[in-house]
């Protein structure tokens, strides 16, 4: 190391008090915080600006996973589109899913079967607790305590074990669809979640030991990262964000879809808006998800799982052998895909993170003409800065926790 | 020749115990994760540590650009050498010291005083902005907790009368076996004592310096190779250290529990193999504190509690109450 050359002994004589301070500038120290960072959650990139360790400025560059997502969009049919959704925020993927199938069959105007709405429900709430066990484990994971980490992810193994079993693919599932879901339950199944439902809470409890009374883990999450009502409401932050915030909104609730309105459920809501009030509510949606599990595991009606609309649906591979028609629906749908009516939709789901919402414009061929996804991750990395601004580098890495961020769904 | 024999005997036992203290903390923390852990070189994965050690060994030391090569290369070995030396006034039992030297804990003290050069030389060297925020954390923190430390082990020192530690020792020898060592009369500062020991040697929840995810590594980034794998040996035999003067401090070294059983050498490895046990578990269970709370438990918790516990073991020691439990000088054993 060399000493800088510009060695000036006016400034000297101002650091050890005499001099003219008015002639020396402070300057901040820039720390370039990822994107290869233990705690950048993927590939985020922070400029942090501090004053020692305290971070004056956080400035999020974003983008380094953009993929073009909408605009391959474009270019496929919208059932070849469907995967693409998976991709983004890649913890829950069915709700993604959910909210795209949802703007299709806006613009279809076709109904789902209330079968196929009771297993998206499940699947949705499956979701819910596989993000939540990664957001919750991971935050614990930056601030330090390393096994809840391993704990969640035995659960979470368990969950995936469902997605497979339901679509053979563990992560990327492709599940819920324009219509329906995919296939109906495998036998078994659901007498395998309303086991796993059971036990689940214990495994809750367990991990609840480790943190929620924890004098350390108390103390670095109160009163860190705190967003009021009308900054959360300013920032467009969605779900858990918002909720920490102290206000009631979920769109299971507020704009009900699916079944959502005749299940019994609460809405966990936070008093300050703290990174530990947000703990307490991803916690207590975990054991809600629960109980809306089981009821619909309990309400869980006989019937078809697709729409039944031969333009938009698939026939079944029996049909297709023996039926000319089917034969040449089957062909058509995978080929050039089902027109949608010209038209533009907007639908929207409580995905684990927040309001994550599809909007769609058809101009009638079987390509959207446009896709514009909204992710709520997207707002909540806005607010960084100033959920961070003066609080400690430690924190900011608790902040970026509490935000549950993914970068699949922020960079698109 | 005997010295020189001894010294041998002392580096193979901490190097050996190293080994394992590494294999048996990752299988420890595995364990607590429902993980299996190392489990693939050797029997059981006994072998892990050293094919790790190897490794490290003979992979190529890159020294980053801009660093300061001298002080680059010289902060591991500091910090591994002073680790190391501190053993020469560590009793294993009775006479079985390298060096009975009549301070020992003040050469303790000062030899632990001085590992925190390590840390502040390797990052400042390293000439990076990680390591450098690292070794200031580090630099404070040590500072802090030896404080508390040091004043932790003036209450045992006047009970005892004698900065040696066998004399220590043998000032808990007694009837009642393990009721006569001086967690008893010391308990609350057996627990500052443990926790300060967590801060000094960098344990988490007071692992700032290396903080993983805000500081990656802190001090370490920069460092490959064998110097790391000094640094970790370094903080690892440290860490050793400090379950030794746990045992012998608080629970009687090389002292027998047990009224009638012999004492013994294997007392103290098992006292000390207890404290390393506490010492993972810890690291498996708490996550972690922030600077500036790490500074303010220290500065403003632990620094007064324990100079009041001095002040009051004076006056126990003084008037010689309890039976003279704090007084052992006086009472003769």
């Amino acid at each position: 190391m060399t000493l800088s050359t510009g060695y000036d002994p006016e400034k000297r004589l101002v650091e050890f008090g005499v001099g003219d301070e008015s002639k020396i500038k402070v300057q901040n120290f820039t720390l370039n915080f990822g994107p290869q960072h233990p705690a950048a959650h993927g590939v985020l990139r922070l400029i942090l600006e501090m004053d020692g360790e305290v971070v004056e400025r956080a400035d999020p560059h974003i983008g380094l996973l953009h993929r073009g997502t909408e605009k391959l969009m474009e270019y496929k049919t919208y059932t070849q589109a469907l995967p693409y959704l998976d991709r983004l925020d890649y913890v829950s993927t069915m709700a993604q899913e959910h909210a795209y199938s949802m703007a299709v069959e806006k613009l279809l105007h076709i109904q789902v079967p209330v079968r196929a709405q009771y297993i998206r429900m499940i699947f949705s709430e499956i979701t819910r607790i596989l993000n939540h066990l990664l957001a919750l484990t991971t935050h614990a994971m930056d601030v330090g305590a390393l096994t809840p980490m391993l704990w969640g992810f035995e659960e979470r193994e368990k969950l995936m074990e469902f997605y497979e079993r339901v679509s053979g693919a563990r992560l990327h599932a492709a599940y819920i669809r324009p219509g329906g879901v995919r296939l109906d339950l495998p036998v078994g199944l659901s007498e395998d979640i309303f086991m796993f439902t059971k036990q689940f809470s214990s495994r809750i409890d367990e991990m609840e030991e480790l943190l929620t009374n924890n004098r350390i883990w108390k103390q670095r999450l109160v009163d860190i990262g705190i967003v009021t009502c009308e900054d959360a409401l300013s920032s467009g932050f969605s779900g858990p964000m918002l909720r920490g915030s102290g206000l009631a909104w979920d769109l299971r609730k507020n704009q009900s879809y699916e079944q959502y309105d005749s299940i019994d459920f609460d809405i966990p809501v936070g008093n300050n808006g703290d990174c530990y009030d947000r703990y307490l509510i991803r916690i207590e949606e975990m054991r809600q998800s629960i109980r809306i599990i089981q009821q619909c595991l309990n309400n869980l009606p006989e019937g078809p799982v697709r729409a039944d609309d031969k333009k938009t649906t698939p026939p079944s591979r029996k049909m297709m052998k023996n039926s000319m028609e089917s034969l040449i629906h089957h062909f058509k749908l995978y080929s050039e895909g089902f027109l949608v009516p010209m038209g533009d939709a907007y639908a929207a789901v409580e995905a684990p993170k927040g309001e994550f919402g599809v909007y769609l414009s058809s101009d009638g061929t079987s390509k959207p003409y446009r896709c514009k996804i909204k992710a709520p991750g997207l707002a909540h990395l806005q607010g960084l800065d100033m959920m961070s601004r003066g609080h400690m580098i430690a924190d900011v890495v608790t902040i970026i926790g509490t935000q549950d961020i993914v970068f699949g769904e922020i960079d698109r | 020749m005997l010295i020189a024999a001894q010294c041998l005997l002392i580096i193979a036992f901490v190097m050996i115990s190293l080994l394992f203290l590494v294999y048996g903390d990752r299988k420890i923390w595995a364990a607590v994760q429902m993980r299996k852990g190392p489990n693939v070189v050797g029997v059981f994965g006994l072998l892990q540590s050293v094919a790790d050690a190897l490794k490290y060994i003979v992979k190529e030391v890159v020294v980053p650009a801009g660093a300061d090569k001298t002080v680059f290369m010289l902060a591991p070995i500091v910090s591994f050498v002073l680790a190391i030396i501190a053993w020469a006034v560590i009793p294993f039992a009775d006479g079985w010291v390298l060096s009975d030297l009549n301070v020992a804990i003040l050469y303790v003290f000062a030899v632990s005083s001085l590992e925190v050069y390590g840390v502040i030389m390797g990052g400042w060297a390293s000439n990076s902005k990680y390591p450098f925020l690292g070794s200031l954390r580090s630099a404070a923190q040590m500072i802090s907790y030896e404080v508390s430390i040091g004043l932790i082990i003036v209450g045992v020192i006047l009970t005892t009368g004698s900065l040696n530690f066998g004399d220590i020792v043998r000032a808990q020898d007694g009837n009642l076996g393990l009721f006569n060592w001086y967690w008893l009369p010391h308990l609350p500062m057996v627990v500052l004592f443990f926790v300060s020991a967590l801060a000094e040697t960098n344990r988490p929840p007071f692992d700032l310096p290396e903080a993983e995810s805000e500081l990656v590594a802190g001090y370490q980034v920069e460092y490959s190779s064998t110097p790391f794998l000094l640094f970790m040996a370094g903080e690892y035999i440290a860490i050793f250290l400090m379950c030794a003067l746990m045992s012998l401090l608080f629970f009687g070294g090389w002292l027998s529990p047990i009224p009638g059983l012999p004492d013994g050498a294997l007392w103290m490895v098992a006292k000390m193999a207890v404290f390393f046990f506490l010492f993972a578990m810890v690291k498996a269970i708490v996550p972690r504190y922030r600077y500036d709370q790490l500074m303010r438990l220290g500065w403003k918790v632990f620094l007064p509690f324990s100079l009041f516990w001095v002040v009051l073991v004076s006056f126990f020691a003084h008037f010689e109450l309890f039976g003279g439990a704090y007084a052992r000088w006086a009472i003769g054993g």
